[in-house]
């Protein structure tokens, strides 16, 4: 890449958001599994209330980079994180931050559906219980029942909150999901494909809700459908084997790469 | 021309897919073969477990019926107490000559001569000789009873019981035989006066051991077990699902925790006599707990069933699916809190069934026990743990090494007791586990 466009693309892009600032700061990010590098050296940075796609084809590092953005990572055996990652001014993987709290502030929505084998309601009020984030039962209900609210699925499941989350439909429990990670009211949501498990009209569902919780929370989604990038990002994250090819505005990205790879995987020659 | 065609006609025919041998047949023969072994297998098991229960059963169902001899017993003072002196000395209440009023209830429902000894010793052999103690807890109990005439039960003497309930063979000569021609004469006239009755054994399980087959039961070798199973559950649960829950969710994977998980399978393979061993040493030897207690049999089991409960939580702390841990950490739950509201409330029913097998395993246990002098001849309850105690099993093996007819079937009795225990265990297993078990 030629360091003149990428100068060109930044001031271009800097005028477009309109200088949103960024949220999260990812700086010369590199992770390792044992001895195999699984990321090479990242600089890739999260704008507030934007929603950020990352693609690129399997095994690219795209869900590994999002792992690091909580600290998922390390609940992995022989995973070590190098780098720098700042979420507003704290590095989050300075030995004096807890993880505990950084999770608290940075949520995670999951590939396949796992609401806990508990009710709806339990799903949703564990969060903001084990954080203290309600001073009663009353206040938890609230909490219950704005959270499913924003999550779209309040009105599907407002008769049977005391069931079981794990009788509803996959995209309903994908929804459940989400309704209980911004029940802790995160700053950041990540999503590690959260639709490949369902079918297109839950998808649909969901996608419209990450319009909607945009308004609210920074959200960072790992996709392998590249008209899902297209459909619900402003900024959009291309990784290749472990490199990130190419950030930049969705629109952009898909009509004029900067880098021929993007062009040839959006293209579908590879991947 | 028409060969022609026809013979293109099946080369056609028989290219066609389908027609192809792929060895259908074969496979199903295959399935079939393997699943006419399974039934075999199942059948032989099934075979065997019905001559076991059989053999115990008919064996032992007689167990639970006791011939008894409801004679009018006379609490004579001139036998009891001739100086009347029971109100400075109760200890002559415990002493006093309680046989001699049984003697005069029997001779006289029979109709015998006083002083026709032989026949006054055959009589009296019909009587257990637990009959002593019998009256003399009347009689310590109450008092009045003395100068009073009342019917009681007496427990018959064993092999009079086993005459009775048709285990003797009457054919064989008198000489060698246990039961003489005189007293099964006796027997039919007591029989027909209505004293000599068969009644449910309560004796099996209230008494303690005794030579005497009749007086014999399982009571003290069941509250032995009893604290053993309490002493296990209390200290092997907490143990073994504290250990598994470290040795799973926190201890580092390394060659030192691997070695540790080798052991563990290994131990649950030690041979059971060898934690007898241990015990001796570590619990009597070094520690000097009292031997035949019950406490230091609960600690060898403990020690026995704790690779067992490790095991068996540890395989189920590793079916609960990951994504749920990842669902709680994701959300902010410490590993703590994750482990305790989400992953050992869905280990539960695997954490149970292999605690309530450990125990069921403990229980049935005997090798172990001999070696830390369980295998003793205790005839009071044992108040504590601490006290000499016996346990179901070893009370078995005891009883099993007796010659008497009625010590057979008191052996296939407390197996039969001892089965019903482990059932019901095994069933509390398999409600607990449908009560927990929950869909994820």
């Amino acid at each position: 890449m030629n360091m003149m466009t990428e100068a060109a693309v930044e001031k271009a892009l800097d005028q477009k958001m309109n200088a949103v600032p960024y949220k999260m700061i990812g700086k010369d990010v590199s992770v390792f599994y044992g001895e195999k590098r699984a990321l090479f050296d990242v600089n890739l940075n999260i704008r507030e209330n934007t929603v950020t796609a990352l693609i690129g084809p399997s095994g690219c590092g795209k869900s590994t980079f999002l792992r690091t953005l909580n600290r998922m990572n390390d609940t992995i055996d022989h995973c070590r994180v190098t780098g720098k990652i700042t979420l507003d001014t704290d590095d989050i993987y300075d030995p004096q931050i807890d993880v505990v709290e950084l999770r608290a502030r940075v949520g995670m929505v999951f590939q396949k559906p796992n609401p806990f084998p508990k009710t709806i309601w339990e799903n949703v009020a564990y969060g903001p219980k084990i954080h203290g984030l309600a001073r009663s039962r009353a206040d938890l209900d609230t909490i219950v029942e704005q959270s499913l609210q924003k999550a779209g699925l309040f009105n599907e499941v407002k008769d049977r909150l005391h069931e079981a989350g794990t009788g509803l439909s996959g995209g309903q429990q994908q929804r459940l999901c989400i309704a209980r990670a911004i029940a802790v009211s995160p700053e950041v949501i990540l999503m590690d494909e959260p639709c490949s498990a369902l079918d297109p009209i839950a998808t649909a569902k969901v996608e419209e809700l990450i319009h909607e919780l945009r308004a609210n929370f920074t959200i960072v989604i790992v996709t392998h459908s590249m008209q899902q990038a297209a459909r619900v990002s402003q900024r959009t994250a291309m990784f290749h084997l472990g490199h990130l090819v190419e950030e930049n505005d969705t629109d952009k990205m898909f009509t004029n790469p900067d880098d021929q790879r993007t062009q040839d995987y959006i293209m579908g020659r590879f991947g | 021309m028409s060969d022609v065609t026809s013979s293109a006609f099946q080369a056609q025919a028989s290219a066609r897919p389908g027609r192809r041998d792929i060895g259908i047949a074969k496979r199903y023969a295959a399935e079939r073969r393997f699943r006419a072994y399974g039934v075999a297998a199942i059948l032989t098991g099934v075979f065997f477990l019905a001559v076991l229960l059989w053999t115990v059963v008919s064996n032992g169902y007689t167990a639970f019926l006791q011939t008894t001899i409801t004679l009018p017993i006379t609490f004579s003072e001139k036998v009891i107490d001739p100086k009347n002196e029971r109100a400075d000395n109760p200890q002559k209440l415990m002493a006093a000559n309680y046989p001699l009023l049984v003697r005069d209830a029997l001779i006289q429902e029979l109709g015998i001569d006083a002083n026709d000894r032989a026949k006054v010793k055959l009589a009296t052999d019909m009587i257990s000789a637990s009959a002593r103690t019998q009256l003399r807890d009347i009689v310590v109990a109450n008092p009045q009873v003395i100068g009073q005439t009342l019917p009681v039960a007496i427990l018959a003497e064993g092999n009079i019981d086993s005459a009775n309930k048709g285990q003797i063979d009457l054919k064989a000569d008198e000489a060698n035989r246990k039961v003489k021609n005189q007293q099964l004469a006796w027997m039919d006239q007591l029989r027909e006066k209505g004293a000599l009755t068969k009644q449910f054994n309560t004796g099996l399980f209230t008494f303690g051991a005794s030579s005497r087959p009749e007086a014999a039961g399982i009571g003290v070798a069941a509250l032995g077990s009893f604290y053993m199973m309490l002493i296990v559950l209390v200290l092997a649960l907490p143990i073994g699902v504290a250990a598994s829950i470290y040795l799973e969710e926190f201890a580092p994977k390394n060659r030192f925790t691997d070695l540790i998980e080798v052991n563990i399978n290994n131990l649950a393979a030690v041979p059971s006599i060898v934690y007898g061993l241990l015990g001796l040493a570590i619990f009597i030897n070094f520690a000097g707990l009292p031997r035949s207690a019950s406490l230091v049999g609960g600690l060898v089991l403990t020690l026995m069933t704790l690779p067992t409960i490790i095991i068996a939580t540890r395989a189920a702390l590793k079916a609960v699916p990951p994504s749920i841990r990842a669902a709680a950490l994701g959300l902010g739950a410490s590993k703590m809190q994750t482990i305790f509201h989400h992953v050992l409330p869905l280990a539960m029913p695997g954490i149970l069934t292999g605690t309530i097998i450990g125990l069921a395993h403990a229980l049935g246990e005997t090798a172990p026990l001999l070696l830390i002098g369980m295998v003793a001849f205790v005839v009071d309850y044992p108040g504590s743990p601490l006290e000499p105690s016996t346990a179901l099993p070893v009370q078995i093996y005891m009883w099993a090494n007796e010659a008497e007819r009625a010590f057979v079937e008191r052996t296939s009795g407390a197996i039969m007791v001892l089965l019903v225990f482990l059932i019901v265990m095994n069933l509390g297993a398999i409600l607990l586990r449908r009560r927990f078990e929950r869909r994820w």
